[in-house]
Parts: structure tokens; sequence; C-alpha cells
């Protein structure tokens, strides 16, 4: 990960003790006062060479005992510079107000709602500043260290939220009768638990409000009642189409702390199988958009790779679709005898699923009809609202987590980033395929590698449990067995942003650790969850059915969208 | 009425039959497990070979629930107000270990089983289930119902024998 190629700090226009520099483990980090805020951020964004561009996360931080309680920490990255940033901004609890970055960068709009719920900090200049996770009969700040993991709120119908999109006032009047449609949370378009409520003239949208929240599981919070590796089980349900590059993505940043080397039969194998997730996440992504628009028999054309790849992922770890393979220094167990022949047999049949929806989709008059030129957006708006991934790639913007800040095998291997320049519906399919053939070739060139011998997991009793055989033998071992499933591993105190590429964008973890054997506070970046917020932009305007086939596009998976 | 043959019933057990072999599914799905039962309906597990052909998602055309995903706090009127829509008679079954007890989220939004707010009539556990613990659920279901109406014409026969015994002894 590049750490530094930041600008220099800008001492002359702030006065002195409003910026104090940290080098970071991973990234630059400057405490900020909160009256220079929007200055600052300004003045980041302005340089056209290495100016951030992108707001990738915001979060709070809780500190009981500090004198200024609170601690929001903003995540920059310059997508033109390669520049990345941490900025902390401490905010005292009887005065917990800090100014809104929504007017420099659009895509902390959710976010900055998100720090409100949790926390209770207070933007100023929010346009909506409400709940946007917990629901309307929820009191009090889950997030904050004193308040308790199981104290439930109970929610009555009566109570619930019931959005009024009002359309803007210059909107033409015309003869049509106005009207608001609800769709969601539980609708067969709505892809899980989405709510959106939009307010019709005729069949345009004129106006509509978005409401998440309904699959907010307490991610964040479970993380900080349990040890380092329980988290893991946790994150398989963020993006639970393919679970196993949370695993990767979490594991990463606890090992970087730890500053331990994962072997590289480890490391070859994690490679190999994200790729394969990520294939069968496209694969779940456009079938069930494809479905969305009529085209049913892609949805049974692409779940039948998945249903291959499946058997790969259980053979090695037990499980179909919640693998938890990855262990903090390696992986669970050891591969199976025929990993590699089930790979070539992988290999050999995807692509004809692949090329068969190619073939139906891509000169399809009617799918064209349907996808071309709806829900489109621009590049550079994409990277001021957040976005990564497949989705900006279809927008233009060549931007790869793998390629930019490479890690595990990537950089060893010849892959390209598809990217496609319509920034709509058909392009982000289009990306999508194009994605799923790169990954079969980063696969195919590892396999031709071959495994690397060696261990599984790495040899340091510290993080990794002994082998049975040795624990029931030895008393040492057992010893550190003993250890680490009653205390957990014990990170050292430290912080740490890492990211890795998942299916749907850059999954990053920030995770912050107090030694005590427990995460003090482990924030994911969801890469649906600013794409998501975007969704009122993209659809206003356009008819209630492209609506619909524009979320199916945008792969937002409800549990990493509200963890 | 095969061809030739006949085949002599009662309207009940006909009834029975036909319900029996053709469940119309609502499946209210939110989280993992409705990846899981996406499986399931998909070409390589079928389920419509045990009758579940017709998946329904609206309440008003279905008469099982498949709750397949964790239910939040937030969600919890929603999944009332759409199992109070279904028609009587209606079933649930609760996919995965977070609609049967809330799972390892033991949580300050998460609803600790959906059996807090609705009857369950089949539970089937796992993380998500795997897609044969979902068939083995459903056959589940339809024994249990085959067992409740024959518990219940055994008891309207009793009842009907005891009216018929006081009107005698009378």
């Amino acid at each position: 990960m590049p750490t530094t190629t930041a600008p220099l700090p800008l001492p002359e226009r702030f006065p002195a003790d409003s910026i104090q520099l940290r080098e970071g483990l991973d990234q630059p980090t400057w405490i900020v006062r909160r009256e220079i805020l929007v200055d600052l951020a300004r003045e980041l964004t302005a340089d056209p060479e290495t100016g951030f561009d992108l707001l990738l996360d915001l979060c709070g931080v809780d500190y009981p005992d500090r004198e200024e309680r609170f601690e929001v920490v903003y995540h920059l990255a310059s997508l033109r510079g390669g520049g990345r940033l941490r900025l902390k901004v401490p905010v005292p609890e009887d005065d917990p107000v800090l100014p809104s970055l929504i007017d420099v960068w659009k895509g902390a709009d959710w976010f900055e709602r998100e720090v409100y719920d949790m926390f209770g900090l207070h933007f100023e200049g929010h346009p909506n500043l409400r709940r946007i996770l917990t629901h309307e009969a929820f009191q009090g700040h889950p997030l904050r260290k004193d308040y308790d993991p199981a104290r439930r709120w109970i929610l009555t119908e009566d109570k619930m939220y019931r959005p009024q999109p009002e359309p803007p006032m210059d909107a033409e009047d015309d003869m049509f009768e106005r009207m608001t449609i609800n769709i969601g949370p539980s609708h067969p378009a709505m892809h899980g638990t989405f709510r959106v409520v939009a307010t019709l003239d005729g069949e345009i949208i004129s106006a509509s409000e978005v409401e998440i929240g309904y699959l907010h599981r307490c991610f964040e919070k479970m993380a900080e009642t349990h040890t380092w590796q329980q988290v893991i089980p946790y994150t398989d349900r963020l993006n639970y189409c393919s679970s196993f590059i949370n695993n990767v993505g979490y594991c990463r940043a606890v090992e970087t702390l730890l500053n331990v080397e994962v072997p590289p039969r480890a490391v070859w194998a994690r490679t190999i199988l994200s790729e394969f997730s990520r294939v069968m996440d496209h694969c779940v992504c456009n079938g069930s958009s494809l479905v969305d628009s009529g085209a049913l028999t892609n949805f049974w054309y692409l779940f039948q790779p998945r249903e291959e790849i499946y058997g790969l992922l259980e053979a090695c770890s037990g499980a179909r679709l919640t693998v938890s393979y990855c262990r903090i220094g390696g992986l669970a167990a050891d591969l199976p005898p025929d990993f590699e022949a089930r790979c070539r047999a992988l290999l050999e049949t995807i692509p004809a699923f692949i090329d068969d929806v190619e073939k139906l989709i891509v000169s399809n008059r009617i799918w064209l009809d349907r996808a071309v030129g709806i829900a489109a957006i621009g590049g550079e708006e994409a990277v001021n609202w957040g976005w990564t991934g497949p989705c900006l790639r279809a927008s233009g913007v060549d931007y790869d987590v793998r390629r930019d800040n490479p890690y595990d095998l990537y950089d060893t291997v010849d892959w390209d980033v598809p990217v496609f320049h319509g920034g709509d519906v058909h392009d982000r399919f289009r990306v999508r395929i194009s994605e799923i053939r790169e990954s079969l070739k980063i696969i195919r060139q590892l396999l031709d590698r071959g495994m690397p011998e060696g261990p599984f997991i790495v040899d340091d009793p510290h993080v990794a449990l002994p082998p049975k055989e040795v624990a029931y033998n030895q008393m040492e071992a057992m010893i550190y067995h003993f250890k680490l499933i009653m205390d957990g591993i014990q990170v050292p105190p430290g912080e740490i942003y890492s990211a890795v590429e998942g299916a749907n964008g850059e999954l990053g973890f920030y995770v912050l650790s107090d030694g005590s054997g427990k995460p003090y506070r482990i924030k994911v970046r969801p890469p649906c969850f600013p794409i998501f917020s975007t969704f009122s932009r993209l659809i206003n305007g356009g008819t209630i059915s492209d609506a619909v086939v524009s979320l199916g596009g945008l792969n937002v998976i409800a549990g990493e969208l509200e963890r | 009425m095969i061809g030739e043959s006949w085949v002599t019933t009662t309207f009940e057990k006909l009834e029975e039959w036909g319900r029996n072999n053709s469940f119309w599914p609502l499946p209210f799905g939110t989280a993992c497990c409705a990846i899981e039962f996406m499986s399931v309906v998909s070409s390589h597990y079928d389920m419509a070979r045990f009758g579940y052909e017709v998946v329904r998602f609206s309440p008003r055309q279905s008469d099982v629930m498949i709750v397949a995903g964790t239910i939040t706090d937030k969600m919890a009127p929603v999944m009332k107000k759409i199992y109070d829509q279904m028609p009587d008679p209606k079933w649930v079954v609760s996919m995965g270990a977070c609609a049967c007890s809330g799972g390892f989220y033991r949580a300050y939004h998460v609803m600790q089983g959906i059996d807090e707010l609705i009857p369950v009539d089949v539970y089937v556990p796992g993380c998500p289930p795997s897609p044969e613990g979902l068939m083995y659920g459903i056959l589940q279901l339809k024994e249990k119902i085959e067992r409740d109406t024959k518990k219940r014409r055994k008891r309207e026969k009793a009842k009907r024998a005891d009216d018929d015994g006081s009107v005698a002894a009378a």
C-alpha cells in the first residue's frame, strides 16, 4: 500500500495548532480541529493532479476516557494521484457538532447520517440528518461504548417512518395527477430489504426517497464483543454472495497490525478462491438483474456455474455459502488433495455458461432497449459520490484495488482491468461479464504456476492454533491452544485501514486495537453503501420500470450495506 | 378416476392431497438464507419436485411463508403485516439460525427468533441451512399437515359420536 504521495500540509493558511501530523502504519494521519475542516477539505480536493477526489469512508470512534470523547475519522483517496490520507477530528461530548462535508463530497451524505445514528454526533449543514440504520423507536446511540449490546427497542407499525418525497417546486406541472408509491422492503424487485418511496408523475419518478436499515445486524457492535478470531464468521455475512473475499479483507487487516507473514500456499489459495468468489458474485448480480428485466433463462444459466463453485468451496471449508475459510495468518484447513483438478474442471465448464448468456443478451433488442442509457452517471460524479468497483469502471474510471494497491499475488499475474464508458445499466453488465473472464485468466495463470508447498497457516503459536495432534501430546502446545481459545489473539495497539477489491468495489476494514484481546472498533467500508446512496439521483426522472432494472445492476447486498 | 379405473375418496382427503402437493410459498428472504433459497428453487436442487412450484411474492396468493434470513426489529412490523395478509390456512417455515433464534446476532437490533411475533410450524437450523436441510424441512411440513388433518378428522368424528350418544341417551 503506498504510504504517501499526499501534498505537504498547508501550514501557512491554517493556524499552527489546528493540524497535527502523525505517520500512520498504513497512511499519513492528520488530526484536525473541526473549525477548519471544511476549508481543509476544499483545499485537499482542489489540486487537479493530486487532489483527494474520493471520500472512502467516514466513521466515528468513542473514547469515553478522553477529554474530547468522540473522534470522527475520514479516509480519503486520490484516484488521480494515488495518495491516501486519514483525517481525525476530535469532538467533545458536551458539544457534539461538526460541519457537514456534503458540499465537498456528496458521498458524505449517508456516512454522516450513520455517524449520527450510531454516536449521536450532529453534522451542521446536513439537509436530512435522521436515523439511517436503526428504527424510529430506537433510543440511544448503539456504538457508544456505554450502550449495552443486547438492549433492544420494539418498533410497532404505527411508529414506522412514512417517507413523503416532495417533488422539487419548479417541477413542470402537467395534466397528470401525482401519486406516491411504496416499493419494498419486501418486494421481489428490491433484492432483499430495500425500500424506495417514489412520487410518480404518470409513469415518471419525479422524486424518491430511499430507506434502508431493515437488515442492520449490528456487525460492528458484535465485533467489539468478540475476540479477533470470532469476528471472521461475522465477516462472511457482510457480502454473502462472495463471503470469502470478506474473510480475506478482514484477515489481511489484522495480519498487517500483527505484522504476520502469511505462508505462500495460503496466499496462493486466497487469490484463487477470491477470484472464484468474484465470479460467483458477478453471476448472482447479473443473473438477478436480468430476471428483473424479464430475462429469466439467464438466471438458470448463471446459477449453474455458481453451484459448481460451491462444490469447490464446500470441499475446502465444509460450507457452501458462508465459508469462514480464512484464519488470521493463513487458512482454516489445508486445501483438499483434488483442489487443482477441481479448479481446472471449473475453468473448463464456466466459460460456456458465460458465453451463452452473453450471446443471449448483448445483441438482444429488448435488453438493449431496457438497459442502454438507463440510470447513467458520469465518472467524475460517480467518484464524488464515493463509487468504486465494477460500477465505477462502467463509468469510465480506471480504478481497481487489485492493480493500484496490489495485494496477495495480483501484481504477479497478467490481466486487464475492463473499463466501459457508458456508465449505464448495460455497461455495468458488460463490465461484470468481462471481469468474470479476467478472473478466470488470473486463476489459470496461478494454477499453471503450481501449488506452493509448505504450511497453510503461519507457524506462530500466538496467532495460529497448534495442530491437534501436537496440542494433545505436548504441554506447551496445549497451553498455547488454551490461551488462544480463551483469550484470543493479542493484537498490539494500533490502527489500520486495509482494503481489498470486493466484488462490488473497494472493501475496506478500518481496524482499531487497544491491545485488550478484542477489537476496539472495526469499521467496514462497504462498497455498496455509497453506491446505493446515489439511487435516488439515478432513478429520478426515469420511469418506474427503469428503477427496477437499475437496482439489479448496482449489486447492492443488504448484509454489507447495513451490516 | 384414471382411465377405466375408479378411486373413491372423500372431499376432505382430496383437498388435503391437493394442498400437500401444491404449496405456494412466499419467500420472505432478507439475507444470506435467501441466496440459499434461490439455490433450492433453481435448476440444480429444483424444489418444484416436491410441489413447491409456484413461488409467489404476493402474500394474498400464497399459503406457506418461508422466512429466510435475519429479521431485525425494523423489519418485524413488515413481516407481521405480510403474515396477516396471507389467507388461511397458512404455515410458516423458519429457515436458518437467525429466523429461528436470532442466531449469533445477540444484538440491539435483531429479533431473537420470529416466533416472538408469528407462529412457526417448521424450524430449519443452519447458517445457512444446506439445500437438503431446507428440503427436509418442507417435507416435514407436509407430514405435519397430514398429521394435523388426521387428528382433526379423528377429533371431529369423536365429537360427532359424542353428540349422537348424548342424543340417544336423552
